[in-house]
Order: structure tokens, then C-alpha cells, then sequence
């Protein structure tokens, strides 16, 4: 019988029974094609083993590290810089320095464009992420 | 009829037709569950905001910053600041490696029915608790914006919980989703509008706006007093511990966003993990942008309308009502109460499928079928079922509780879950190759109950109340708190981490060791992972 990824299907398929068509069989015997499978069925179908060792996965597992810590580091260390400010620094943080408006709101305020500017800056990183893993993506096909 | 009541069936009216447009789609678990995995970038990023702000945001925060100005903001910076964590940590991967829950990405290395089993108990408690505190306000809500003699307490909550389970037992998650996406905007609308009326108040003029909130007057304890609302340290003094408990609970919001399952669940209605990015960060700008307008909302509310006025008329959750009402009329008061009821119902919707799901997907189909449906679509049977039982026994407990029960905690309670049990065990199978099924057992057990216990011994379950406080509005235990502050989070997240840790170091799993490099991949490139249907 032929399997649905035979290298080399025959130019109508028709009249081949099991042949390698895009739709899956109804009886069960033949393998689903690949856009058919699920996460589950793929388990042990792929070298992970080898992917996680190739130097292009490395390479992104790299990348997205050093964004990604210090990005993390940063973030936790302004966000938990406002309560502890406040709650230990509170004349300094009571001193206004925008017409009636102290330090701690515009320290507050500027804590939601930390935020934003972190995310933008990952989203810009991650497009270069997404490049690499669709490289890997595409050397390793799903068998 | 009144007009909030009105316009609240109107909104009513909308989602059923949603709803039956999405049952007649609906076909299948991938549908049931997760939309197909075909709801956009910018459609789940509203939808993840739906999801993320509760009536505890809406009312909750601009009645927090109504009565305690500065230290009332500081509960809107953590709440946006969170989903960093969400969009650097957690988003993605969950969404390359898992299929329905976060369980899914656990169970690839690990053991399933022990993990599946502890993460399905860690879901439907945080799922739970927090649906609970949001049906109660519910009803507390309905009786104070229409008046009792309209609707009473128990139709009302008997009315969110019908309404919560027909979404979801028909129309699945598209229904749930859509339902979110509504009144995500509603909300921002409302909320714009408000803050747009605030500052003409002041005649578009900032400094009219900040300078008014530099001196409130209200009365405490029987004596006028002015203060600067923009000065930290009207609700955290030193005297209870505060700034420790604004850290506190900032960890809770910081690690616990990233854990909350009706959040994560999200995550796999979309195509790729892509568009999960693109979708939190749309949720960011949604959140942030609303969680900045508070401040217009909550110090109107101080100086417009006057702490002791809402306090007169219903207290400070209805701060934003107050307000609207104060600058224009009727009318807008009813639509916002109507956006606040929009509000409660969609977030209540998001709970209950994030917990039936669970309970089939995990609980029923992985731990006592051991992992084979019986048939086919007995999984959405199951969901459809819980969905209807989870309704079903939280309109219960609200009815049970009534309409002053003292229920705040049990918002703080389910962060504090999903920070100290789920977030510790997610991060560890993601990046530690080490870890396994004992631990992450032991992580899962030692989070949960160090923030049940940790709960219970603290002020908001243990106070002692003056006697003007009557029924179910005292606190539980009627003793001097054990634990000082009222967020755990300081101390459950360590204990969770600790849990995993020490949980993992007792066993060897060869088998989970092994599958590392799969998770590792499959979660860092998408290869193999659950495509749109």
C-alpha cells in the first residue's frame, strides 16, 4: 500500500486504493497526512533531540535570553522601586516638581510607559526570533 | 422601567444573538474550546482585556482612589505592569506547547494524572473564588443602581448566573469571546466619555484638575478635613505594615496575571503564537490606557461628587456611577451602571469556561478516562455539564452568602493561587530540565494551601470589627489578625517555589528529564504546534 509521503505519488492517484491523497481514509489503517495530525499523534515523530541540539536552536534560545532577562530584571526592579519609595521615601516622593503634581504620581505615570516601551522594544526583538524559528521550522518538516 | 435596567437588557439582547449565532458555528472541541483558534491579534487583545477588568477594576480601583486618593492609584500601575510578565514568560510558549489548559503544557514531560489532576483542583479554585466575589458584587450592584424594589438581590445574581451559563454551555468559547469583546469596548467608551466630562469640569485645563485633587474635603471620624489626595499614605501607613503590603501584593499581581487560568486559556484561541504576542500587546494598550483614565475617574469622583456623599449613597464602589451621574444627568448614570452589570456578566462568562474546560479536558478525560474520550465529543458534553453545575453552584453560594457578605478576600485569594501554585510549576517545566512530576505535585499543593492558610489568618478574614458592623459585612473570624498583611503573596510565592523545588530534588524522572528538549522546542519554535481549524 502506498503511504500518504511517498516521495515520488503517481500523477492520478484514483484508482490506487490508499493512495496518497490530502484526505484522510475512513477506515484507520493508513497514517493521517501531516496537516492531519494532531500535537499528540506528532509526539516522537520529530528529532527533538537533534533540534535542541543543532546550533541554529541554540543560537535562538541565546537570543531570546538576552533579551528577555534583562528585560525581566529591569521591569520587576522599576515596578517594585514604587512601593518601596513610597512607603520608605515618602517626603522625597512628596515633593512636587510639576505644578501641583509630586513625584510619586509621575513615578506611578511613568510606570505605564516602562510597560509599553518593554513591549515594544520585545516585539521588535521577537520578529527576529520569529525569522529563526520558522528557519528551524522549515529544515525540520514534520514527518 | 428603569433606564439602566433598559439599557442592561438591551446588552442582554445582543449577547443572546451572539450567542446563538456562535452555537450554530460552534461544532467540535476546537470550537467549543478555543474559538477554533481562529479569534484575531486585535479581537483577543480586546477580549483578554474584557477578561481582565472585573468590576473590581471599574468600580473597585475608582473608588479606591475616591476615598484614598494616591494610595488608590497605586493598585492601577500593578494591574498593567503584570502582563509584562504575561508577553515575556509565559503567552508564547503556552501557546507553541499546549492544546486546551495550562496542564497541557505541564503534562508533556510530566506524569499526567497526578499533574492534571493538581492543576485542574488549582483551576477550578481560583476559577471559583473569584466567580463567587463577582456574583456577590453582582447582586450588591443591581440592588444599589436600580433599587432593591426593582430587582432584588437574588434575581439578580440567579439572572447573571443563567445568562453566564447559557453563553457558555451554547455558545462555547466564540460566544464567550465575543461577549468579552463587547463590552470591552462598552467599557472604554464609558470610561473615556467619564474621564472626557472630568476635565471639561475643569475646563480642559490639567492643573485646574491636579490642583483640585491636592486639597478634598470630607469628614473622618466626625471632623472636616482637607487633604492633598495626591500625597501617598491615606489608606498604607507604616502602622499596618503598608508598603510591604503594596509590595505584596504588587508580587501577587506581577506573578499572578501570568496564572490565571481564565487569562492563559485565551492564549489558544488564536492561530499562532504570533498573534498571542500581537493580542497581549493590544491588551496592554487597552489595559494601560484604561488603568492611566482611573486617575480621572477616581479623583473626580473625590472632588466633583465628594467622599461623603458616595459614601452616603452606597459607599466607594459606586464612586463611578456617582460621578457620571453628578456630570450629566440620568441617563449616563444608567449606562454606566448597565456597563458595570456588562461587565460582571462577561467576566463571570470567562471563569466558567476556563473551569469547565479544565474539569473536562484535565480532570475527567486525562485523569479517569485516562486520557481517551470514551466517544466522540464527550469532552464538550462534560465542559457543557460543568458549565452548567459551576453556574449552577455559584449562584448558590452568593444566595447562601448574601448581598453584604464580606467578599474581597476571595479576589486576593485567587491571585494569590495562581501566583504562588500555578506560575511557580509553569516557569519550572519551561526552563528547568531537572524538574518533575513530584514537584511539580508538591508546587501545585504547597502554593495552594499556603494561600488558603495565609488567607484565612490574615485581616481580611481575621479582624476584629466595631459592633456597628452587623451579619454577613463582619469579618469571619471575629479575632485579631495572626498573619499581618492582607495579600500573602510575599510569602505563598516562595513557599510555591520552595514546594517545586524541594518536591522535584526527593524523586529522579529519568522519563520527564528526557522529554525536556521536545518541550523546549516545540515551545520556543511552534514545530508541531495545534494549528487553527
Amino acid at each position: 500500500m502506498a503511504s500518504p509521503d511517498d516521495p515520488k505519488p503517481p500523477i492520478d492517484p484514483t484508482p490506487i486504493i490508499g493512495a496518497a491523497t490530502d484526505i484522510a481514509p475512513l477506515s484507520h489503517s493508513a497514517p493521517k497526512p501531516a496537516h492531519e495530525r494532531t500535537a499528540a499523534e506528532e509526539a516522537g515523530t520529530t528529532d527533538w533531540a537533534g533540534i535542541a541540539a543543532s546550533a541554529r536552536f541554540k543560537e535562538l534560545l541565546r537570543a531570546k535570553r538576552r533579551f528577555i532577562v534583562p528585560a525581566m530584571i529591569v521591569f520587576i526592579l522599576y515596578y517594585f522601586a514604587l512601593p518601596a519609595l513610597v512607603g520608605y521615601a515618602r517626603p522625597l516622593m512628596e515633593k512636587r516638581v510639576l505644578g501641583p503634581v509630586n513625584l510619586a504620581y509621575l513615578f506611578a505615570l511613568s510606570q505605564f510607559f516602562m510597560a509599553w516601551i518593554i513591549a515594544a522594544l520585545y516585539v521588535r526583538a521577537a520578529n527576529r526570533f520569529d525569522r529563526q524559528a520558522r528557519d528551524i521550522r522549515t529544515e525540520n518538516p514534520p514527518r | 422601567m428603569t433606564p439602566a435596567l433598559g439599557m442592561f437588557l438591551l446588552f442582554v439582547l445582543i449577547t443572546l444573538g451572539i450567542t446563538w449565532w456562535a452555537a450554530r458555528r460552534s461544532q467540535g472541541a476546537a470550537a467549543f474550546f478555543t474559538a477554533s483558534r481562529r479569534i484575531t491579534g486585535w479581537q483577543n487583545g480586546i477580549a483578554v482585556s474584557g477578561d481582565y477588568m472585573s468590576a473590581a477594576s471599574f468600580l473597585g480601583i475608582a473608588g479606591l482612589i475616591a476615598f484614598y486618593g494616591y494610595d488608590g492609584f497605586m493598585f492601577s500601575v500593578g494591574w498593567l505592569v503584570a502582563y509584562l510578565t504575561v508577553l515575556l514568560v509565559v503567552a508564547e510558549p503556552l501557546r507553541n506547547a499546549g492544546k486546551y489548559t495550562m496542564a497541557d503544557v505541564l503534562a508533556y514531560r510530566l506524569s499526567p494524572r497526578p499533574v492534571r489532576a493538581m492543576a485542574a483542583l488549582s483551576t477550578i479554585t481560583v476559577s471559583t473564588f473569584y466567580m463567587i466575589a463577582q456574583m456577590v458584587g453582582a447582586g450588591a450592584l443591581v440592588a444599589l443602581l436600580l433599587g432593591s424594589s426593582h430587582v432584588s438581590y437574588q434575581t439578580a445574581v440567579i439572572g447573571v448566573g443563567v445568562l453566564m451559563i447559557i453563553y457558555v454551555v451554547f455558545g462555547g468559547m466564540l460566544a464567550t469571546t465575543w461577549v468579552q469583546i463587547i463590552k470591552a469596548i462598552l467599557l472604554m467608551l464609558g470610561t473615556i466619555l467619564l474621564s472626557l466630562l472630568v476635565l471639561a469640569h475643569f475646563d480642559w485645563s490639567l492643573t485646574n484638575f491636579f490642583n483640585a485633587a491636592t486639597h478634598v474635603t470630607y469628614h473622618e471620624k466626625g471632623e472636616l478635613v482637607t487633604k492633598n489626595f495626591l500625597d501617598p499614605g491615606l489608606r498604607f501607613t507604616p502602622a499596618n505594615h503598608g508598603a510591604l503590603d503594596l509590595i505584596s501584593l504588587g508580587m501577587a499581581l506581577v506573578f499572578g496575571t501570568a496564572g490565571l487560568p481564565h487569562i492563559l486559556v485565551r492564549f489558544y484561541t488564536v492561530p499562532d503564537a504570533k498573534t498571542a504576542r500581537v493580542s497581549v500587546v493590544w491588551a496592554m494598550i487597552l489595559i494601560g490606557s484604561f488603568y492611566i483614565m482611573t486617575t480621572f475617574l477616581g479623583f473626580g469622583a473625590a472632588t466633583i461628587v465628594g467622599r461623603d456623599h458616595i459614601a452616603g449613597h452606597g459607599g466607594n464602589n459606586m464612586s463611578a456611577p456617582l460621578l457620571a451621574q453628578a456630570l450629566a444627568g440620568d441617563i449616563f448614570f444608567a449606562f454606566i451602571a448597565a456597563i458595570a452589570f456588562a461587565t460582571i456578566l462577561a467576566v463571570v462568562a470567562g471563569l466558567t469556561i476556563s473551569a469547565s474546560t479544565s474539569f473536562a479536558h484535565d480532570f475527567w478525560t486525562a485523569v479517569v478516562h485516562h486520557g481517551t474520550e470514551r466517544r466522540p465529543g464527550e469532552e464538550v458534553q462534560v465542559a457543557r455539564i460543568t458549565a452548567f453545575f459551576v453556574g449552577a453552584i455559584a449562584i448558590g453560594i452568593a444566595i447562601l452568602l448574601g448581598k453584604d457578605a464580606n467578599v474581597a478576600f476571595l479576589v486576593a485569594l485567587a491571585f494569590a493561587v495562581a501566583a504562588s501554585a500555578n506560575l511557580p510549576v509553569i516557569v519550572l517545566s519551561l526552563f528547568w530540565k531537572r524538574f518533575n512530576t513530584s514537584g511539580a505535585v508538591c508546587g501545585l499543593a504547597s502554593g495552594l494551601l499556603a494561600s488558603l492558610v495565609l488567607i484565612a489568618l490574615s485581616p481580611s478574614v481575621m479582624k476584629v470589627d466595631p459592633p456597628t458592623v452587623l451579619g454577613a459585612a463582619r469579618h469571619l473570624i471575629q479575632r485579631p489578625p495572626i498573619f499581618p498583611l492582607e495579600n500573602p503573596g510575599i510569602v505563598s510565592i516562595p513557599l510555591g517555589f520552595l514546594g517545586a523545588i524541594l518536591g522535584t530534588l526527593l524523586r529522579w524522572e529519568p522519563a520527564a528529564e528526557a522529554r525536556f528538549d521536545e518541550l523546549v522546542v516545540r515551545a520556543n519554535t511552534g514545530l508541531g504546534a495545534e494549528k487553527a481549524q
